[in-house]
């Protein structure tokens, strides 16, 4: 129980922390505060608001209709610019508060969770006035969107009550007291605006996040978002702070690139994220605590290990070297890599079958891309591969069967992005 | 030879088409390299079976060719074994045989040797044009026997005459032929079995060429080695089987 | 009617070496740039990856990367005697097309020309006499020389990555590398690659006879680099399927690999591909560019105009469009009037087959890259006494054997029947023991009165327009040379141990149908007054102070060596002039 000694440490710290972040302490959202929304518009890109609410190629910042995908169907982003009619112009800053903290909507409706606000409840209302104040600045687009697109009983919003009683925890984030500032700015980015769960905790039937296993992998859109514990071999053990601050910073480190999805989250929130928060970030992730393996990994087949032996020497070498070692910010490696030996090997699929182009960011723009293999590897020739560089130099994971391959092949080719 | 390829570069967020009018193509890149999912342009393998061009008196004329062209012998199998009749079938079905890549407008009229060739046919009409010469002199010559119905030194009596330009072709150059059959046949010998000839990568093999290996950086200081690596073409790699 | 597009700062005519180079560059200065290109986007992983690069039917013999004849095409004729006939498939040159250009696919052979080539008819004229030199041979100055071009030279040189051994360090001569060579500011940026059997054995015999051989410095990297853009390249793994063919691993520097990747994520920067420009637009008084004129795939026409107007694309093409838009004056051969088409240019490349023993030699020839070898510059440019040799220019000679790439590796000694059980043997006996070369003496080619451009009188493109008309042979002068280097590289061949040599040297009459490397040049060439020349020494018109013309359509004559990196400094040259001087000033930078 904190003392009110403790207490007055915590709301120091917590001034500290958005005193640090440049916040204003006014209940207000003032157009002219050039500094608000100056803060508002780097949260906004921390939280990549735009991922959702800006549709693709349609030059329409923020103003809906991205399609998101959720395990039971599809719903429509809303729009999010200051139009009176078809945006949240016309909110209230406590609703616009309200949606981001407490997930409901202007007229009291429950908000599915894709808006992640399950995390953003983590936010202080300052840092939630200052988005606020940032959208309110955003270019007002006409445009009406009907975000509910989910099929019957799932489009019956009164099933959150419910959902909400399962998995969602009101309350803006409380520092830890026995931690660094630096931690603490980085737990509340992780836990909060980063949303990094919504993508990388694994999730039950109901869609809502296993806690006790948080950040430790979740397959979603065709590809599976790692673990990024500090778990060994799966997770973040084997990168140092530089390591993740690199990754994020530009999309690729010494031994990694960032690909599809996270490549995206890197181009458009990290990357423009200051080095100080993502240090902040590393500091916390690296100090999550390790987790046993529980996952047996059963000894991979000898012949399957020779004809992924023989493939990956044929098309495989060329870049990643013969030792799996890749090159430095270019070929990423795959000796000892995490992101090779997850359980589930959806991301790996994804790239061979499908290639994938790295992130190409100010801090490196070369973009090299994985060329794809589905035309010229059958599904046990890709299995074979698969499960040798899963196995090969030191790394163990589960092999890949023929079978998860063709499932992949087809998940893929009905994927539209 | 694949036609040129014009893929839409669409769906990707760094592209959009130009600008104001409904039926412009152009392909506006800005902003990002461009990238479409699963992009490719593989090689189409030619799929064994049937003649898509030849005739069967064509295919039959080709094969007693291509089979003295490059003889069988104990170590390596001939031109026909070797699949270089299937090669050229194919390659004269597709836009080889119509010289799709050339530029194909008149006047026509021979040059020099140097100026290159100028017929107004395609390869396709020229092989047509020159079989069908070639069973006829054959029939004129050889007692109403076919190319294919020769024996092995009356059938290399004539590719010789083809070649020295004595054994005459109505209306068709012998020599030109000749010198056409010849690259063709060497080009189906030699280039990678996804085009029809090169069988099990027989002609790779008698020569010492490893094939499409890409990596070659644990070889390059090994001077005056021979190499050991399995010999793979792109679609064929025994060394994969289980 | 063309359609009106809004104004750009500057539009560039394609997107190959010299667009990528100018268009990072004057983005840099804040400027819009658009280039147009005629033909498709490309890249590593979508056009040519590991799984299908290697080729050799459909890149090398079908040059499914390079522009169809179909879609354009030049005629030829040795002559003015004879009718020029349209060259209906490539054979003496290939001529590239799309994003990256030749870039893309060429050997990635990057040099320096010497010293005295820039001033190479001064230098010729003092050194032998004014008498020396074929009346009829055009030669003359650049206009820039060697040390003016040096840091530019220098900057293409770390752009790329290139790997070499510096042979001449601000004046001082540094074992390993070519001791002619012009003095250079700092080592290259990656260490030489290493060197198959053959090439190693070239260097010795080489070495024996008195010769330094030097390794070729190789856009090929040796090892992974990152260059000044922050661009990183992969380390070359000698698969020998380079030149003609795209590089799968991001180890031969292109415009891909280099530059296009920071380039195309500016905001003042688009790229429109698959648009043919068939005109730069000049306004009444004819000295001002207005813009371009292109057409798009659909065949819709549109005009994109722009204040400063660069014609990057091939040499013939810069040419084409400079006749065809009624810029300068068309040269006339017989009054030797007009500058634009004149000075046209070459190589004179030569060749020796070796026959080894091949119970005795390897030389596994399909481990190799696009510009790996060991070479020497003892007779190349007037590095060497011409008095009694009765010809000058001159060539590197070297064993740059590239591949053994089967359609191309089937030389078997002379007497060899072209058919039948004999020829498989012979194909069976001599792949691996041969030493094959396509460009084993890799020489000048000068300029003469009758080698010229022009447009054609009969052919047309599909837009009606008349194909370039190339009047084109050999003169003694380079066929001597020829004779002179070939006999040279034989001699070291048979220092290398081969049983039978066959020499090829060069013959005339030039020949359309046998190709003897890509490397076009002159027909728009720099020069020190607008009286013999096109363009001056900035590559800017004469004629129209805000279009420049930027290539190897440049070179007055064409130097030993092969062309790029010169035509890369060239173009970072022409760019330093434009942001330091043009841009603050635009208007005529040399006033003759």
């Amino acid at each position: 129980m904190p003392s009110a000694k403790t207490a007055l440490i915590v709301s120091a710290v917590g001034l500290a922390i958005n005193a640090a972040a440049g916040g204003v302490f006014a209940d207000t959202v003032d157009k002219q505060e050039f500094a608000q929304i100056q803060r508002g518009r780097y949260l906004t890109l921390a939280g990549d608001c735009a991922a959702c609410h800006t549709l693709p190629g349609s030059g329409r910042d923020f103003a809906g209709g991205r399609a998101i995908e959720t395990p039971f169907g599809q719903l429509l982003a809303p729009n999010i610019t200051p139009d009176a009619e078809t945006g949240i112009g016309a909110w209230s800053n406590d609703e616009f508060v309200n949606a981001l903290v407490n997930g409901t909507g202007r007229d009291g409706k429950r908000l599915y969770p894709a808006m992640p606000y399950t995390y953003y409840t983590k936010l202080t209302r300052d840092d939630a006035l200052a988005i606020r104040a940032y959208l309110n600045t955003v270019p007002a687009v006409h445009n009406s969107v009907k975000s509910n697109q989910l099929p019957f009983p799932f489009d019956q919003r009164v099933s959150l009550v419910e959902w909400d009683a399962l998995f969602f925890t009101r309350g803006t984030f409380r520092p830890n007291p026995n931690k660094s500032d630096e931690w603490n700015r980085g737990a509340y980015l992780v836990q909060g605006l980063g949303h990094c769960g919504a993508c990388h905790t694994p999730k039950d039937v109901l869609g809502g996040d296993k806690n006790k296993d948080a950040l430790r992998g979740y397959a979603l859109q065709g590809w599976f978002a790692p673990d990024i514990t500090n778990d060994s071999p799966r997770g973040l053990s084997a990168w140092s702070a530089d390591e993740i601050v690199a990754y994020l910073k530009t999309g690729h480190n010494t031994t990694n690139a960032a690909s599809g999805l996270m490549a995206e989250v890197v181009t458009r929130s990290t990357s423009h994220m200051t080095d100080g928060d993502l240090r902040a970030i590393a500091t916390y992730l690296k100090d999550k605590p390790s987790q046993k393996d529980n996952q047996a990994s059963s000894k991979p087949d000898e012949n399957v290990m020779q004809m992924g032996a023989a493939i990956y020497a044929d098309e495989c070498a060329g870049c990643h070297i013969g030792n799996g070692k890749g090159a430095s910010g270019l070929f990423p490696t795959l000796a000892g890599s995490a992101v090779v030996q997850q359980t589930n090997p959806a991301s790996l699929l994804h790239v061979v079958l499908r290639g994938a182009p790295s992130a190409a960011t100010d801090g490196a723009p070369t973009g090299a891309a994985m060329p794809q293999f589905a035309w010229i590897l059958d599904d046990a020739q890709l299995a074979a591969v698969v499960t040798y560089i899963r196995n090969a130099w030191g790394n163990a994971a589960p092999p890949v069967s023929a079978d998860d391959v063709g499932k992949a092949r087809h998940t893929l080719l009905e994927r539209a992005d | 030879m694949r036609p040129v390829n014009r893929r839409q570069l669409l769906g990707s967020t760094a592209l959009a088409l130009c600008l104001t009018s409904p039926t412009a193509r152009a392909t506006v890149i800005k902003g990002a390299l461009p990238w479409q999912r699963g992009s490719a342009d593989p090689p189409q393998l030619v799929t064994p079976g049937g003649w898509h061009f030849f005739t069967p008196q064509e295919a039959a004329t080709v094969e007693a060719i291509v089979d003295r062209l490059i003889p069988p012998d104990p170590q390596t199998p001939g031109g026909k074994d070797c699949g270089c009749a299937v090669f050229i079938d194919r390659q004269l079905a597709g836009p080889y045989g119509r010289n799709e890549a050339y530029y194909m407008m008149g006047p026509f009229q021979e040059g020099t040797k140097q100026q290159g060739p100028q017929s107004p046919l395609t390869i396709a009409q020229r092989y047509r044009k020159a079989l069908t010469a070639l069973n006829t002199a054959c029939h004129e010559k050889f007692a109403s026997k076919t190319f294919a119905e020769l024996s092995d030194a009356q059938r290399d009596e004539v590719i010789g005459g083809l070649e020295a330009g004595s054994f005459k072709l109505a209306g068709v150059d012998s020599k030109d032929f000749f010198t056409l059959i010849l690259t063709d046949t060497r080009n189906g010998f030699l280039a990678d079995p996804i085009y029809g000839g090169n069988k099990d990568l027989a002609a790779w093999k008698m020569i010492g060429f490893p094939g499409t290996h890409y990596d070659y950086r644990d070889w390059i200081d090994r001077h005056n080695e021979r190499v050991t690596l399995p010999v793979v073409g792109i679609s064929d790699h025994p060394n994969w089987a289980r | 009617m063309a359609r009106k597009l809004p104004r750009k700062d500057v539009a560039i005519v394609g997107l190959g070496w010299t667009s990528s180079i100018l268009a990072q560059e004057l983005t840099d200065a804040g400027l819009d740039v658009v280039a147009i290109e005629r033909g498709p986007w490309r890249n590593t992983a979508t056009d040519f990856p590991i799984s299908y690069a290697q080729d050799e039917l459909r890149y090398r013999l079908q040059h499914e990367l390079f522009l169809r004849p179909a879609q354009m095409t030049v005629t030829f004729r040795n002559n003015v005697n004879q009718t020029a006939l349209p060259v209906r498939n490539w054979g003496a040159f290939m001529l590239g097309n799309g994003v990256g250009g030749g870039g893309l696919h060429w050997n990635a052979e990057t040099f320096r020309f010497l010293p005295s080539d820039f001033v190479v008819r001064s230098h010729l004229t003092q050194r032998y006499g004014a008498n020396f030199l074929p009346a009829d041979m055009t030669i003359q100055d650049w206009g820039v020389t060697y040390d003016d071009l040096e840091p530019h030279y220098d900057q293409f040189e770390y752009l790329c990555g290139t790997s070499g051994t510096a042979g001449n360090i601000k004046g001082a001569i540094q074992d390993g590398g070519n001791p002619f060579e012009g003095p250079r500011s700092r080592p290259y940026p990656t260490p030489a690659q290493k060197q198959g059997y053959g090439h190693a054995l070239f260097a010795e015999a080489a070495k024996q006879l008195g010769y330094k051989p030097f390794p070729q410095p190789s856009g090929n990297l040796s090892q992974a680099y990152t260059n000044p853009l922050d661009v990183k390249m992969g380390q070359c793994t000698f698969c020998g399927f380079c030149e003609w063919f795209g590089c799968a691993n991001y180890s031969k520097a292109s415009p891909q690999t280099t530059v296009l990747p920071v380039l195309l994520r500016k905001s003042n920067f688009e790229a429109r591909t698959e648009c043919e420009v068939t005109r730069i637009n000049v306004d009444r008084s004819g000295k001002m560019a207005t813009g371009l004129t292109y057409v798009d795939s659909s065949g819709t026409e549109w005009e994109q105009p722009a204040d400063l107007v660069l014609v990057c694309a091939f040499q013939l093409f810069n040419v084409q469009l400079l006749l065809t838009s009624g810029i300068g004056k068309p040269y006339n051969p017989q009054t030797g009037e007009g500058q634009i088409g004149r000075n046209f240019t070459h190589q004179t490349v030569s060749t020796a087959t070796g026959f080894f023993d091949k119970d005795k030699y390897n030389f596994n020839p399909f481990i190799a890259s696009g510009s790996i070898g060991m070479m020497i510059d003892e007779f190349n440019g007037d590095n060497f006494d011409h008095s009694q040799l009765g010809f000058v220019g001159g060539g590197y000679i070297g064993q740059v054997r590239t591949n053994g790439r089967p359609l191309e590796s089937m030389a078997v000694p002379p007497g060899t029947p072209a058919w039948g059980a004999k020829w498989k043997q012979a194909l069976r006996d001599n792949y691996l023991s041969s030493v094959i070369c396509g460009a084993a003496c890799h020489a000048s080619f000068y300029s003469y009165r009758d080698v010229y451009l022009d447009l054609d009188p009969t052919y047309k493109d599909r837009f009606g327009r008349p194909l370039m008309r190339m009047t084109i042979d050999f003169h003694d002068n380079e066929l001597k040379m020829s004779a002179f280097l070939t006999d040279k590289y034989a001699e070291i061949l048979q220092k290398m141990g081969a049983s039978q040599v066959v020499k090829q040297p060069r013959k005339g009459p030039y020949d359309v149908t046998d190709y003897q490397t890509s490397h076009l040049c002159g027909g728009a060439i720099m020069g020190e007054k607008p009286d013999n020349s096109a363009v001056n020494r900035y590559l800017q018109s004469w004629d129209v102070p805000n279009l420049f013309v930027i290539g190897a359509s440049a070179f007055p004559q064409n130097a030993g060596y092969n062309p790029t990196g010169t035509v890369g400094a060239l173009a970072y040259w022409a760019a330093k002039a434009i942001r330091t001087q043009y841009l603050k000033n635009p208007g005529p930078l040399v006033h003759a």
